[in-house]
C-alpha cells in the first residue's frame, strides 16, 4: 500500500470515502485512492440532485465499475448543495484524480461521524491489503 | 484453492488475484479497460492454465466423440479443431469444448476448468467400444496470446512451419522459443490469435518468451476481467451463462453447432423436441445508464420476458452490451425493452449479434 496517495489535510472514513470542510462549513466528499483502485475503471456514476438530503452512514451515490457496483456512504448529515455534473459524462476522472474529482459539496452540516485522520485511514487499508 | 504454474508471474507482475474455478487467477493487471484495448489493438496474454485437457483414444473414439457431443466431429484432418457443446438425455448443456484431432484413434479435448470432473466423469460413464479416456490437465499449462499482432509475436519465436495458417488448426508437436507445445489458432476473444499448451513445468519460460517477444509491439499480460470483456464484445457464449444443464444449446444461441441430422447424440430427441419454443438468446445494447449484469430481470411494455445471461460495458464500444435468455417470440431486433437494474428500469434496444466483428 506504499503507492497510495493519502492527502494529510483530509479526513477519511472506513467505507473509503474522503471529506474537506471549507472555510463557510461547507464540506467536499469524494472517493479514495484506494476506493478507485479497488473498483476499477469506473464507467457510471448515480449522483444525487440538489437540494437532496444526506445523512451520515446512508448511501448517497452510486458507482459502476466495470467489475463491479459500489454504494458511497455519506460521512455528514446535510443537504447536498451543489454535484460535480461534469463526472456524469466522465466518470474516468475519478480514478485519473480522486482528490480532484469531488462527488458532491454538502452543507447545512448538521452531524458528522467520528472521522478518521489520514494516519489512522492509512493504517486501515494496510490491514485491508 | 489451486494455483497455476503462472502464479508466481501474476503476483510478481502485480496482477490483482482473485478466486476463478477453483484457481487463483488475477483478474486485471494494469486495468481491464486498458488490457482489453491491447487484445484489439495489438496484442494481449492470458494465463488459461485452469482449463481441462483430456485425451480419448482408440478405434472407437470418433463414434464416441459422435455419440457424446452434438456438433459433427467426422471428416476432420488431422491437425483440426472444432467447437462443440456436450448435452444431458434433456436437451441441457453439460458443457462447451474443443476438440482437437490428433489422429484417427486420438482425440486433445478442451474443457472449462469448473467443469473438468464433471466432464470427465460423464463421459467416463458413456463410452462403449474400444476406448479410453484420460485426464491429463494436471500436466498442461495454457497460454492464450491475442491480438492482429499476435502472429508476429510468435513468428519471432517460431519457425513457419510450426505455425498454424488457418483458424481451428493446429500444430501437435510445435516449438515456440526451444519449448515443444501444442500450438493452435484458436482463442476466445473475437480476435486472431494462439493458443499454446506446453508441459506444467515449462509455462514459466513460455510466458517469458513471449512477453519479452511481444514487447516492441506492446504486448502486455491481461487477467480474466479482461477475458470477459472481450468475449461480451464477440457474442462468445459462456457456460453457466448462456447455458447450463437445463438450457439446450439451441437457446444458448449455439445452434450451428448441433448437427441434428446427425445419427444420434446424447440429448437429440430433447432438443429436437424443445426446439425453439421456449426460449432466444437476444443482445442488448443499453441506451440508459448502468450496467445490465447477469441476473438482472429483462420487461417489455411492463411484462417480465426473460433475465440477462452476461452483461459488461463494452470497452469498444463505449456504451453496456448483454446478452439475454427471453421467452421465444417475446422480442426482436430493434424491439426497446428495460432491465432492472437494483430498482431502476433502464432502457435497452435489442440489436443483433456479435457486438464486435474483427475486420
Amino acid at each position: 500500500m506504499e503507492n497510495m496517495n493519502v492527502p494529510k489535510d483530509l479526513f477519511y472514513t472506513a467505507s473509503h470515502e474522503w471529506i474537506k470542510f471549507n472555510e463557510d462549513g461547507s464540506a467536499m466528499i469524494g472517493l479514495t485512492d484506494f476506493a478507485q483502485s479497488s473498483l476499477g475503471d469506473i464507467v457510471f456514476i448515480n449522483l444525487p440532485e440538489e437540494g437532496d438530503d444526506i445523512s451520515v452512514g446512508e448511501s448517497f451515490s452510486d458507482v459502476e465499475s466495470v467489475k463491479a457496483v459500489s454504494d458511497v456512504y455519506s460521512p455528514v448529515t446535510g443537504k447536498v448543495a451543489s454535484v460535480n455534473s461534469a463526472l456524469a459524462d466522465s466518470p474516468e476522472l475519478i480514478n485519473q484524480d480522486p482528490y480532484e474529482a469531488w462527488l458532491i459539496q454538502a452543507d447545512n452540516i448538521v452531524a458528522k461521524e467520528d472521522l478518521l485522520t489520514a494516519e489512522q485511514y492509512i493504517e486501515l487499508i494496510a490491514k485491508e491489503a | 484453492m489451486q494455483k497455476t504454474p503462472l502464479y508466481e508471474k501474476h503476483v510478481q507482475a502485480g496482477g490483482k488475484v482473485v478466486e476463478f474455478g477453483g484457481f487463483l487467477l488475477p483478474v486485471q493487471y494494469s486495468g481491464i479497460i486498458a488490457e482489453h484495448t491491447a487484445v484489439r489493438t495489438c496484442a494481449g496474454m492470458f494465463d488459461v492454465s485452469h482449463m481441462g485437457e483430456l485425451i480419448m483414444t482408440g478405434s472407437d473414439a470418433l463414434n464416441n466423440l459422435q455419440n457424446l457431443l452434438t456438433n459433427d466431429m467426422s471428416g476432420m484432418a488431422d491437425g483440426q479443431a472444432r467447437y462443440s457443446p456436450m448435452c444431458n438425455e434433456n436437451g441441457g448443456v453439460v458443457d462447451d469444448l474443443i476438440v482437437y484431432k490428433f489422429a484417427d484413434n486420438e482425440y486433445f479435448l478442451v474443457v472449462n476448468a469448473s467443469n473438468t470432473e464433471k466432464d470427465f466423469e460423464w463421459m467416463k460413464k458413456h463410452l462403449f467400444g474400444d476406448v479410453k479416456l484420460e485426464n491429463k490437465s494436471a500436466l498442461y499449462g495454457q497460454i492464450a496470446l491475442q491480438g492482429p499482432k499476435a502472429e508476429k509475436i510468435i513468428a519471432k519465436i517460431a519457425d513457419a512451419k510450426n505455425i498454424p495458417q488457418k483458424n481451428y488448426t493446429f500444430i501437435k508437436e510445435s516449438n515456440v522459443a526451444g519449448i515443444q507445445c501444442i500450438l493452435s489458432r484458436t482463442g476466445y476473444t473475437g480476435e486472431d490469435g494462439f493458443e499454446i499448451y506446453c508441459a506444467a513445468e515449462n509455462t514459466p519460460k513460455m510466458w517469458d518468451e513471449l512477453l519479452s517477444a511481444g514487447k516492441e509491439f506492446g504486448l502486455i499480460p491481461c487477467g480474466l476481467g479482461a477475458r470477459d470483456t472481450l468475449r461480451m464484445e464477440a457474442a462468445m457464449p459462456l457456460y453457466g451463462h448462456e447455458m447450463n444443464d437445463e438450457i439446450s444449446p439451441l437457446e444458448g444461441g449455439v445452434g450451428i453447432f448441433v448437427k441434428l441430422d446427425k445419427a444420434d447424440f446424447i440429448g437429440k430427441a430433447a432438443v429436437e423436441k424443445i426446439g425453439k419454443t421456449r426460449f432466444k438468446r437476444i443482445g442488448l445494447k443499453i441506451v440508459g445508464k448502468g450496467i445490465a449484469r447477469e441476473g438482472l430481470k429483462v420487461y417489455k411494455d411492463g411484462k417480465e420476458i426473460g433475465v440477462v445471461t452476461s452483461g459488461t460495458h463494452s470497452p469498444t464500444l463505449g456504451y453496456p452490451v448483454a446478452m439475454a435468455r427471453v421467452n421465444a417470440d417475446s422480442a426482436s431486433k430493434g424491439d426497446k425493452v428495460e432491465v432492472d437494474v437494483r430498482g431502476r428500469m433502464v432502457e435497452a434496444e435489442v440489436i443483433p449479434l456479435p457486438f464486435y466483428k474483427r475486420a
